[in-house]
């Protein structure tokens, strides 16, 4: 069973006056078929955690470790983590000119799965990615992310997600932009992915509103770069009422 | 803030003009930089074409035309040092299927000059100087199946070269000059297409680094005739190219087509003029041009006349660059101007985007290699016009350039 152990993590980037930390120690363990809310106010450093376990170059790790199934992740290039299986869906995807969703797509999974997947398969599967996410077939002409609206660079990210299958899915924001009828789309493409077990999910988010359609096993509430409590699905509805207040008064967060 | 701050869209890199114009308006010129230039059409309009040189100044570097292009690299083509430079050699190789003639003609050959005049010094040079020009005749309503191949590999030294090619009426042909090797250069290339002719002209500056190359290539498009310009540009240290559209008579359609490449300290200049003077002609331009390394630079600017005679007109214009590493820098700008409001349509766009780390980033997180990245995006970025050349055989050989440009990416 994939495990992802994130240890006394420590990340920092360049600011104009010298390196400035963000993640102060972050713990944390994911496994396989579980799923993970990481809920924080803005700022609080969460969506540094995502990108820093993607491999982001703007951020360097100061100290800690993050092993997948016991292999050193922080070793790892960008395109060696996915290949290893950490995916993480952007909270602001790229758009990549010039390059159509389709031949993106199919490099990204052969990149993934090591050998180019059979064609006539690969059309199908893409196919039914698609109309699952309720995405207009015209869509895989289209080149990645260009021009796209909020909701449909969300769909794109989660049809990557359902296609690459991973072993741990970071999610970042993918909830924020979306209106209630894409929010449920995405989040239904989300729990198909999560109903295999085969992928440990880390929802990042800073509103409650997904985890009406996503029921995490477990709530961290993240605030001044590190995880400052956790708990089970009963602490979002605390967070529902009470707000990220208690957590940012008196923190370390800037 | 320390939620990552991942910029979506293309951001634009180096330096980007866009001057636009409108009917009778007074021509913008945004960006400039220099108050004293004139402005882009109107002094392109101004300029009075001449076959002789002493009829243009020496241009300075702040003139409209030549502002953007370092003369100091010319090797002296802009001010007449060059005709008394080393005389150089080419090797030419021609390749001709049947029914095709080419002739070795003097000076004084009646067919020479017919397409157009030369607009600027280093063309008029070019026509004041050469000894011999090359005349390619492709007969009435003669169809071609194989193209035209004109290999010219330059040796070294100066050389001022005449090219027409004579497309009769009905005939159809594709002809494609490659260049190659080295040496200073200043050409006049003249396309006449007749009466319901079709020409697909292609210009390959696959120059050695060292190589200068300047050239106006001047198109008479015939009545219900078919012009497609082909512009390609890797090699060399400046290239500047300039191909010119003039329609003969009603229903003429032209396509400029553009790809280059430029790599550190190369400058890469296209400049193009479509003089819609005619009725019912049509005009598409679609250049696009990649850029890696220190003070690599290209330069586009697109002029498209609208004359009040040209009703009917359907013109479009259209130029984007894509900036792979720091350093580079693009000049991009399109001008029109149109004299009359019974038109199909004309329109313009420009659009520079960079290849950053945050593209990078996207691609490799989804597993893909940054050197596979990279060529993912430039071969996309090109291959859509590739394919409207409609030459197979040329397609692959760009496809194939493309990649080993790549290849010896920094």
């Amino acid at each position: 069973m994939a495990t992802l152990e994130i240890r006394d993590l420590h990340v920092s980037v360049d600011a104009e006056t010298g390196p400035r930390e963000i993640l102060k120690g972050v713990d944390l363990t994911v496994k396989q078929g579980e799923t993970h809310a990481i809920m924080g106010p803005n700022g609080s450093g969460k969506s540094t955690l995502a990108y820093s376990l993607a491999g982001h170059p703007k951020y360097t790790v100061t100290s800690g470790s993050v092993l997948l199934d016991g292999e050193n992740v922080l070793e790892m290039s960008v395109d060696e983590r996915a290949k290893a299986g950490v995916f993480l869906a952007m909270q602001y995807p790229v758009e990549v000119p010039g390059v159509s969703v389709s031949n993106f797509l199919r490099t990204a999974a052969t990149a993934v799965r090591g050998e180019a997947p059979k064609l006539r398969l690969w059309v199908k599967e893409v196919k039914e990615a698609m109309a699952a996410l309720q995405m207009d077939p015209a869509f895989a002409e289209r080149n990645v992310n260009e021009g796209f609206s909020g909701g449909e660079k969300k769909r794109h990210e989660i049809l990557q997600l359902e296609l690459l299958k991973p072993k741990i899915a970071i999610l970042d924001e993918t909830d924020s932009g979306l209106d209630v009828d894409a929010l449920r789309i995405v989040s239904e493409g989300i729990n198909r992915v999560r109903s295999t077990g085969e992928v440990g999910t880390l929802l990042v988010t800073h509103y409650t509103r997904i985890l009406r359609y996503i029921k995490p096993d477990y709530v961290h509430v993240f605030a001044g770069g590190r995880i400052v409590e956790s708990g089970g699905a009963e602490l979002a509805d605390k967070l529902e009422n009470e707000g990220y207040e208690a957590y940012v008064k008196g923190g370390a967060s800037e | 803030m320390a939620d990552v701050n991942t910029p979506t869209g293309s951001t634009t890199a180096g330096s980007i003009e866009v001057g636009t114009a409108g009917a009778g308006a007074q021509l913008a010129g945004p960006g400039t930089g220099r108050a004293t230039v004139q402005q882009p059409i109107d002094a392109r309009v101004a300029v009075k074409p001449s076959f002789d040189v002493n009829d243009f100044p020496v241009p300075t570097g702040r003139e409209e035309d030549w502002r953007f292009t370092p003369l100091h690299r010319l090797g002296g083509l802009h001010d007449g040092s060059a005709v008394s430079a080393a005389k150089g050699e080419d090797k030419v190789e021609l390749s001709l299927p049947d029914g095709v003639t080419a002739e070795t003609v003097g000076r004084d050959d009646a067919r020479l000059g017919k397409a157009g005049t030369p607009v600027d010094r280093v063309a008029a040079q070019a026509f004041s100087a050469f000894e011999q020009a090359l005349v390619v005749t492709v007969p009435k309503e003669t169809v071609l199946t194989e193209p035209v191949k004109i290999d010219v590999h330059g040796e070294g030294g100066t050389r001022f070269a005449h090219v027409v090619i004579d497309v009769k009426p009905f005939a159809e042909a594709v002809v494609v000059i490659n260049h190659t090797g080295t040496g200073t250069r200043a050409a006049n290339v003249e396309l006449l297409i007749g009466d319901g002719a079709k020409l697909t002209f292609v210009s390959v500056q696959d120059w050695e680094r060292d190589a200068v190359h300047a050239a106006q290539q001047t198109a008479l498009v015939g009545r219900d005739a078919s012009f497609k310009s082909v512009v390609v540009t890797f090699g060399g240290d400046l290239v500047r190219i300039h191909p010119r559209v003039n329609y003969a008579a009603p229903g003429g359609e032209a396509e400029l087509f553009g790809l280059y490449f430029a790599d550190a300290g190369q400058h890469l200049e296209h400049r193009l003029v479509i003089d819609h003077d005619t009725p019912h002609c049509r005009s598409n331009v679609v250049y696009k041009g990649a850029l890696q390394g220190q003070d690599a630079h290209a330069v586009w600017v697109g002029d498209v006349l609208i004359r009040a005679a040209a009703e009917g007109t359907d013109t479009y214009e259209h130029n984007r660059n894509l900036v792979l590493t720091d350093g580079a820098r693009v000049d991009s700008i399109p001008n029109l101007e149109i004299e009359t409001g019974e038109i199909v349509g004309a329109g313009h766009a420009s659009a520079t985007g960079r290849f950053d780390d945050e593209q990078l980033f996207y691609l490799q997180a989804r597993g893909i290699p940054a050197d596979e990245a990279r060529r993912l995006v430039v071969r996309g970025f090109f291959a859509e016009l590739v394919q409207q050349i409609g030459v197979a055989e040329i397609q692959d050989h760009l496809m194939e350039k493309i990649e080993a440009e790549l290849e010896a990416a920094v």
